[in-house]
């Protein structure tokens, strides 16, 4: 179903129980048939936000509108219009993937005709026909994330919510997902609220990304926008003599600010406009050798590092307290 | 948008076909009360001869224990069936469906139910070709297997209760034999006039179950003892009445959506 409305919120927070504030006064703007990333590390807020916004945490104070409904006053209104997927797909272990179709069309009311042709459809749609009267259990991590994605859409919802759906998936299912994801916005216009950790999925997916971080969104804008406010690429070297790391970390610095990169290399990002043949004639004039040398353009870790101070890699050891502060937090209220 | 019962059979629907698609979960719950019933029937055949006991067949008198146990059986396993949906967020899939609060109760007991049910049948059937005769006739096993069934579903909304609260398998697991002290501690193995020990009568006299047993007891020992029938369908009734009602106001928690 094409969404007309979007989703707007407002100041939105929720704090917990300790004064936690798992999520600090955002704002958002997501236009109808748009794919919004929403990125940061483990205990951010994500998953505190999606619950919100699909009615199943009530805010603390702020407000929000998904598919022009108001997340608190008219909360059945929203979840007829939803569907979602949220972490950790919740299936059945007992149940086949065509029973738990039937059970999520039947408690949306589609009449049984209805419901046996959407199943169809849908098992069809993400690859599960084959699969449709196996018990869960004998799923993979993708079927299970597949399925979970059929059942978010059972009842032709206009605003869909994706909570982390490709973590631990392998690239292949990742790739079907993204895939899958993005028909749905393009094709049949519906809005995609998507939480990831990963920011190739948000660089490939999303067509805005806002990034998270300790209860507040730090930037906003598509990730090309992003990464233009960083605009200076990176240089990585991984030296050929180990004895000689410093001294090649010493020069680099002439040209930028150390940076995290891969353990093996030396990195900095530029300071200025800096040519990659520069570089390499410095290390040479300078008698230093590199068995590796590369400059690549800004990643939206990058934008993360520059907004937050940390690497999303980081970032995430540091919140993993939070992350289980909230989920406890969750659990007490039952979302 | 669908009514309420059809809500409550769907979810019902889904709770029998997943409790009888664990075979593993069913035999033990069903055999260890037949177990104990073999094992005590003629262990504790003596007890026939004490002055005062209502029987000389202590398989009669000790038969209504294995619907008891049974119907205890099944509130685990609706405990932690549900427990593991919250869990695993099972519930949060459900919550964002028009689905009512109180059909996912009553429809989360759709296995604890099926399974009373089937324990029942087994342990009418088997008791029935053991040798137990009916006093109350054919009416009286009709009406205990009916009480059988509503103590599944009163133990059910115990189980339900504990997994609403703890949100935890595990912990539904570990209050599961705190309810069995209560079947050890009623006159389960004796009449109460001839528990010789006071504070122990005492105990069993202010226990519940006592009356269930003793309602199913007097179906088989006695005849229709309107008295015995009238105290175990109410503590039943009480039972299944504020089990739902507990159950209802943690749910409002465990599912606080907007």
């Amino acid at each position: 179903m094409r969404d007309q409305h979007g989703i707007q919120a407002d100041e939105l927070v929720r704090e917990y129980k300790g004064g936690i504030k798992a999520v600090d006064g955002i704002d958002l703007r997501i236009q109808p048939g748009e794919i919004y990333g929403f990125l940061g590390p483990n205990g951010a807020g994500k998953s505190t936000t999606v619950h919100m916004l699909t009615t199943l945490l009530p805010p603390t104070s702020g407000t929000a509108r998904v598919a022009g409904f108001d997340i608190v006053k008219q909360g059945p209104q929203v979840r007829a219009a939803i569907g979602a997927a949220l972490q950790e797909a919740a299936l059945d272990p007992f149940l086949t993937g065509r029973e738990h179709l039937r059970l999520q069309a039947s408690l949306h009311g589609l009449p049984r005709e209805e419901r046996r042709r959407r199943s169809d459809e849908l098992l069809e749609r993400v690859g599960l026909t084959r699969a449709a009267d196996r018990k869960i259990k004998g799923y993979s991590g993708g079927m299970k994330r597949r399925l979970d994605l059929a059942l978010a859409l059972v009842h032709e919802p206009s605003t869909l919510f994706l909570d982390e759906p490709t973590t631990g998936l392998d690239p292949q299912s990742r790739s079907a997902l993204w895939s899958e994801v993005a028909g749905l916005a393009k094709g049949d216009g519906v809005t995609v609220f998507l939480t990831t950790q990963y920011l190739e999925e948000a660089d490939v997916l999303a067509d805005r990304v806002g990034i998270i971080h300790r209860g507040h969104i730090v930037a906003e804008g598509t990730p090309e926008e992003l990464k233009a406010q960083i605009g200076r690429p990176t240089v990585e070297a991984v030296p050929a003599d180990e004895s000689q790391r410093e001294a090649i970390a010493d020069l680099l610095q002439k040209f930028g600010n150390p940076t995290d990169g891969d353990p093996l290399s030396v990195a900095v990002r530029c300071e200025q406009e800096a040519d990659l043949a520069d570089i390499i004639r410095a290390l040479d004039a300078a008698g230093l050798h590199v068995a590796q040398i590369q400059m690549h353009e800004p990643t939206l870790d990058d934008v993360f590092l520059a907004k937050t101070g940390t690497s999303l890699e980081g970032a995430a050891e540091d919140e993993e307290a939070t992350e289980e502060e909230e989920q406890e937090e969750l659990e007490k209220v039952g979302a | 948008m669908i009514g309420t019962v059809a809500q409550v059979l769907e979810i019902a629907r889904r709770s029998v076909v997943r409790t009888l698609r664990q075979p593993a979960q069913i035999i033990p719950n069903v055999t260890f009360p037949l177990l104990l019933l073999a094992i005590n029937s003629n262990g504790l055949r003596a007890a026939t001869h004490l002055p005062g006991f209502p029987t000389n067949s202590f398989l009669d008198f000790f038969i209504p224990v294995a619907f008891i146990q049974g119907a205890l059986f099944a509130s685990g396993t609706a405990g932690v069936d549900l427990a593991r949906d919250i869990d695993n967020g099972f519930l949060n899939r459900l919550a964002l469906t028009p689905l009512r609060r109180v059909a996912l109760l009553l429809g989360q007991l759709g296995g604890a139910v099926a399974l009373g049910t089937i324990q029942a049948i087994v342990y009418l059937g088997v008791g029935i070709l053991a040798g137990v005769r009916f006093e109350s006739g054919v009416a009286g096993a009709v009406l205990l297997f009916v009480l059988a069934v509503l103590l599944s579903l009163g133990f059910g909304t115990l189980g339900i209760l504990l997994a609403l609260k703890t949100g935890s398998g595990e912990a539904v697991q570990s209050a599961f034999p705190l309810l069995f002290f209560l079947l050890f501690l009623s006159s389960m193995n004796l009449p109460r006039n001839l528990i010789s020990i006071d504070w122990f009568r005492d105990l069993a006299t202010a226990n519940p179950v006592s009356y269930m047993i003793e309602a199913m007891r007097s179906l088989v020992i006695t005849g229709w003892d309107t008295q015995a029938l009238a105290l175990g369908f109410l503590f039943t009734i009480l039972m299944i009445v504020l089990g739902l009602v507990g159950s209802a106001r943690l749910l409002k928690t465990r599912m606080a959506r907007t």
